[in-house]
């Protein structure tokens, strides 16, 4: 067993471990909360999140952070939504196709300015974050998209299921994470973006295109966002200007910074997000059971966020100091 | 003129030729700023003749001054090379608490002072964090603007708490003419912009945001310095959010809400260079100047306010923009 | 060992390679032919030239003029990858790689050009590292990360990548400064074996003895030119130095007698867990105490410690006979200690900061008794300071960073001179500076010492460490291993004491 899974795999049982005593802990006081239609509802609070998450993770492996996956999210949920409204003839599934498309594009203009410009993706994805709400707005002219003009079948995809019970966007879910993984791990230009986040100032020696692969990642996790933006139509059954996906960005970061993504880049893993979406899912889910108001959610957010910092921070700082005793004189 | 100060014909081999003095001086962002205030002044008197009255100007800068007093001290620590985003959560939490303690049957002085204690408590968190753990701050202060914002989402609901009457109307207050928090504004650029250009702690930021490392090398005791100016923006943050709640008359969560992108804006509009190391408080001084111009102008010019948020968007990419390339372009 | 053949055709040629950075020439007129199957040695001064045409051989830097010829073709490597495929590898001082994938993964990247979407072959790379490993004879895990190696480790994985691209000219830059000499056998040993398939190795040094060991022909580079190339038989160790320096090394370092005053810095059991152990020693007023020993025997360590910037354990520190508490840099100033790091430009300089800026920035009470700078002063003093280490610059107020290497130097110097301290502690103070500024340190340092100050100089160095300095100590793996005054210090005595002991018992 090499060291790397050793490492990682440490990681991983301790967020399972995690959810375990948070599912036990809330189990004691509210029972329900360890039956299988919980296990729906929360599974059902987690494809989005996992979708943005799995193109948040790229972005900050390679080194870089995107916070306008939420202002995305919303504008591109607004763009299928308009045409769901104002052009029901259209074959519906060409909504994904909007969504996607212009998702990535809006993701290809923030990898452009960050490449070009060679400027800090946090402020630039700031700015944009902006932009693209104030777009979203524009674009609806402020006006909602009611539940009667999303297709019933979007609607369906999350609640009916091809298989053992389990809805499309679940499934859908899935199959991103697995496409990633498999993306980031077995394709040449997927260890590029590690390689990319592990040392930028090497990359372009070892022949690596630089522009190349940031693009992409902006664009992927554009084009993610994309998804999840139709998804939340399909999910929720409305759009609107000013809510939709707000505040998204900071449920991703939490749940990548838990799954041990590390913000210096190079390092990161699909499971390890996946289990950082579940656990807060499972946070997101008992809050009602327990009584606790929704509105306490962004601050457990930040707290999350705080606290994985921390436990990273302590645990590296083991590690370094044993190193140093082991005698690297 | 020295001998050793020869005049840049011919450099000595060691070095290379220095730049005109008259291009150190006016090829910076500053003079950028300026000159886009002065083009601000010019558009927007077309559109309305009230924006040639200066008292209009002054009104409408009481909308925004209490970012700008924010901004101010935030073009420090990015300066310093930090960066912090958490400001504005903070001047909702703190103005929640001010307004939740008063309800409670708190007497003024001691309300504020919750307020302003909680605002320090806040900038406190934020600097053990940073300096403290040596966490990037960028992510930290994410974290801690979630954080804030959420715990006054739980403490206010989705509800206004009200504020009583003699506290309210800061931004109505004249004095000398001019509205208080304006003459705040201005006080405090004066009094920051002395510290950072003319004193010892002033030249200490920009060591430190230069090179950090050679800057402890130095004596220089950076870590005490970066968490000096944490606190103080949690301090000048819970002040912003005790004026912004005298101005509204009532507390929300959302209270401020968008606040740091005027605020990253303001200083980087000023040239302050994001990786730390340059900028001037008199940069971000006009471009909070500027930047009311422009959200004056989006307003009376019967703009959306989700135009004004895309043109917002867009400058601060500019403003990045430019700023990094006039840098590079004056370094060899 | 056989006699280097000469064939008669070259394997590389450089005609009249020449490089300018920023207006300034550092490299004039270079000739050079390689020939295959040989290890050629380029040889000099630190800013000699010789690293700055290795990275133009190796694609790093353009020639301002000039032509390479491969193979009697003529090539324009314009960047690394370009060199790769020509068969050109460069194995930095300090290994490139990507700390945070594995060893195989860093082998393999870069070197296929392939479809983006193309499927990693894991299983095929990890068999195809650990041949490679097993061909250099090294015991490294592959599948481990970079990040957990040693720099010598490090440094066979480049060396492996050359392989692997099956690299016929080979160079090093200063490989040996981070090993223990049980692994610079292994590597002399990997060396010699590609050379005698046909590969030609440049080995770029300024260390005479490991020349001598390993190099069939030697170039000799001085102030941006090259001297002279000879078979490494027919010069003598002398004639080298006398080309590589163009003085005899006996006529420019030396240092003046100074009579010595009372201890001024004191240091018992300094320990700090994994850095170093049990340090201690003296330094008088008026002495120069040099520290000698391999990179990371814990030598920097020592003098951070001692200047606060991270502190020891445990131990004692005493400055001029008084016990001193030193916690923080600031500590140290006032207790009449100074520092020069090594590597100034990540310690030393503020690079975009006006250099009478730099110059003050160690002495805020000078500039601003009472908060406020006093911008008279400050430009006095700089002035005051550039006149008297002869500081070449246009003006005070342009940015350090257009400085040459050396004047940068001069002003971290000035820079600690304004405090007026009593001790100096100097790492490294002349690397990367070229020769003639070398000597204006050279008498700099022996000028404080005379004036009664303590100077504990680190250097790796021998000829520095052997003429300039009363006393040596050597460090050894976080200790102490040698206290050798003047007389007892020789080049052996020095290296043996450098040596780590569990070196010496794996060769024996």
């Amino acid at each position: 067993m090499n060291r790397i899974s050793r490492l990682l795999l440490r990681r991983e049982a301790g967020i399972l471990v995690m959810i375990a005593l948070f599912c036990l802990a809330v189990g004691a006081v509210k029972p329900h909360f360890l039956t299988l239609d919980s296990l729906q509802i929360v599974l059902l609070l987690v494809p989005l999140t996992l979708m943005g998450a799995m193109g948040q993770m790229m972005v900050i492996v390679a080194r870089h952070v995107d916070l306008s996956i939420g202002s995305i999210l919303g504008l591109t949920a607004m763009a299928s939504g308009m045409m769901f409204r104002y052009h029901p003839e259209v074959w519906w599934p060409l909504g994904f196709v909007l969504s996607i498309g212009i998702g990535a594009l809006l993701g290809l203009a923030n990898g452009a300015v960050v490449t070009f410009f060679r400027l800090p993706a946090i402020i630039v994805t700031l700015g944009t974050l902006n932009l693209y709400r104030g777009l979203t707005f524009i674009m609806s002219n402020a006006k909602q998209i009611d539940r009667q003009y999303v297709p019933v079948e979007l609607k369906a995809m999350s609640q009916t299921s091809p298989i053992f019970g389990i809805p499309w966007i679940i499934l859908m879910s899935f199959a991103v994470a697995l496409a990633t993984y498999y993306f980031v791990m077995h394709t040449r230009i997927g260890r590029q973006i590690y390689a990319l986040g592990s040392n930028p100032v090497a990359a372009p020696l070892r022949g690596i295109d630089v522009t190349k692969v940031t693009l992409l990642v902006f664009t992927l996790s554009g084009a993610l966002s994309g998804l999840a933006g139709i998804m939340y139509a399909s999910r929720w059954g409305f759009v609107n200007p000013s809510n939709t996906g707000a505040g998204f960005e900071f449920q991703v970061i939490a749940a990548v910074v838990i799954g041990g993504v590390s913000i210096n880049g190079g390092v990161g893993a699909v499971l390890g997000t996946a289990l950082g979406v579940l656990l807060l899912g499972c946070v997101a889910a008992a809050l009602p059971l327990l009584g606790i108001p929704g509105t306490t959610q962004n601050a457990i957010y930040g707290a999350v966020i705080l606290a994985a910092l921390l436990i990273d921070r302590l645990v590296r700082r083991q590690g370094q100091r044993g190193a140093a005793i082991r005698g690297a004189a | 003129m020295s001998p050793i100060e020869s005049p840049a014909v011919a450099a000595p081999r060691g070095a290379a030729p220095a730049r005109p003095m008259w291009h150190v001086m006016l090829v910076r962002p500053e003079t950028m700023t300026l000159a886009l205030l002065v083009l601000g002044v010019l558009v927007a008197s077309e559109i309305s003749p009230y924006f040639l009255d200066i008292r209009y100007i002054l009104k409408s800068f009481t909308l925004s001054a209490e970012f700008a007093i924010v901004a101010l001290v935030l073009t420090m620590v990015i300066i310093s090379g930090e960066i912090d985003l958490s400001p504005a959560s903070n001047m909702a939490l703190s103005a929640c608490l001010f307004a939740y303690a008063l309800q409670a049957g708190a007497p003024m002085p001691l309300a504020i002072g919750v307020g302003l204690l909680a605002g320090l408590a806040m900038g406190a968190l934020n600097a053990f964090m940073i300096i403290g753990l040596q966490l990037p701050s960028i992510i930290v202060t994410i974290g801690t603007l979630t954080l804030y914002r959420g715990l006054a989402q739980v403490i206010a609901g989705d509800k206004s708490i009200r504020v009583p009457e003699s506290f309210t109307g800061v931004d109505t207050a004249l004095l000398l003419g001019v509205p208080v928090p304006v003459l705040i504004f201005m006080a405090l650029s004066l009094a920051l912009g002395l510290v950072l250009g003319a004193t010892i702690f002033g030249r200490q930021i920009y060591l430190i945001g230069t090179n950090e490392i050679a800057a402890r090398h130095a004596g220089v005791r950076s870590r005490r310095i970066k968490t000096f100016l944490f606190l103080a923006m949690g301090l000048v943050s819970a002040v912003a959010g005790l004026m912004t709640a005298s101005r509204l008359g009532s507390v929300r969560y959302d209270l401020g809400i968008g606040g740091e992108l005027q605020m990253v804006l303001m200083a980087m509009l000023g040239g302050t260079y994001i990786f730390g190391g340059r900028g001037t408080i008199l940069g971000t001084f006009l471009a909070a100047w500027l930047l009311v111009i422009v959200t004056t102008g989006m307003i009376v010019a019967d703009w959306l306010p989700a135009y004004q948020l895309c043109v917002l968007g867009v400058l601060l990419i500019l403003s990045i923009v430019a700023t990094n390339i006039i840098y590079s372009r004056t370094e060899r | 060992m056989s006699e280097p053949t000469v064939t008669s055709a070259p394997l590389l040629s450089a005609r009249g390679i020449a490089k300018q950075f920023a207006g300034v020439e550092v490299l004039t007129d270079v000739d050079l032919d390689l020939m295959p199957g040989e290890i050629h040695a380029l040889l000099g001064e630190n800013g000699a030239g010789k690293s700055t045409f290795a990275k133009i051989v190796a694609g790093v830097h353009r020639p301002t003029r000039g032509s390479l010829t491969l193979i009697g073709r003529a090539v324009e490597v314009s960047n690394p990858i370009v060199a790769q495929k020509l068969g050109i590898t460069l194995i930095h001082q300090e290994p490139i790689s990507f700390p945070d994938l594995t060893v195989a993964e860093n082998l393999v990247l870069g070197r296929h050009a392939g479809a983006p979407l193309a499927r990693v072959p894991w299983a095929q790379m990890t068999r195809d590292a650990r041949k490679l490993m097993d061909l250099l004879g090294v015991a490294i895990d592959v599948t481990q990360t970079m990040r957990g190696l040693s720099i010598a480790d490090q440094q066979m994985v480049e060396i492996a990548r050359a392989l692997a691209s099956d690299s016929r000219v080979i160079i090093m830059d200063e490989p040996t400064a981070p090993l223990t000499p049980k692994e610079v056998a292994t590597l002399f040993a990997i060396a010699r074996r590609l050379r005698d398939e046909g590969r030609t190795l440049i080995f770029i040094s300024h260390r005479l003895e490991e020349v001598r060991e390993l190099c069939d022909r030697v170039t000799i580079f001085r102030d941006g030119r090259k001297i002279a190339t000879e078979g490494i038989r027919d010069l003598d160790d002398a004639a080298i130095i006398r080309q590589m320096i163009g003085r005899p090394l006996k006529e420019y370092m030396h240092k003046p007698g100074v009579a010595l005053g009372d201890v001024a810095l004191k240091v018992t059991n300094l320990t700090s867990p994994g850095l170093f152990r049990d340090i201690g020693f003296e330094v008088r007023k008026g002495e120069i105490v040099g520290l000698g020993g391999l990179v990371g025997a814990g030598r920097t360590d020592v003098a951070r410690a001692l200047f606060g910037v991270a502190p020891a354990a445990s131990g004692a520190i005493e400055i001029h006979g008084k016990p001193a508490v030193i916690a923080d840099p600031t500590d140290a100033i006032r207790l009449g200690l100074a520092f020069v790091p090594e590597d100034r430009a990540v310690a030393g300089i503020f690079r975009t900061l006006p250099v009478e800026q730099n110059i003050t920035a160690a002495a805020p009470g000078r500039i601003a008794p009472n908060g406020f700078i006093r911008r008279a002063v400050e430009r006095a003093l700089a002035r005051e300071s550039v006149a008297s280490l002869r500081i070449r610059l246009a003006t005070l107020r342009q940015p350090i960073g257009e400085l040459s290497g050396g004047n940068q130097q001069k002003a971290i110097l000035a820079r600690w001179l304004l405090t007026d301290p009593s001790i100096l502690i100097l790492d490294e103070p002349t690397r990367g500076i070229d020769i003639g500024v070398k000597a204006e340190f050279y008498d700099q340092i022996g000028a404080l010492a005379a004036g009664g100050r303590a100077i504990l100089r680190i250097s790796s160095e021998l000829p520095e460490l052997l003429a300039l300095c009363d006393r040596v100590l050597v460090m050894s793996e976080g200790r102490l291993t040698a206290n050798l005054p003047r007389g007892l210090a020789t080049p052996e005595t020095i290296m043996r004491a450098a040596v780590p002991r569990s070196a010496e018992r794996g060769a024996a």
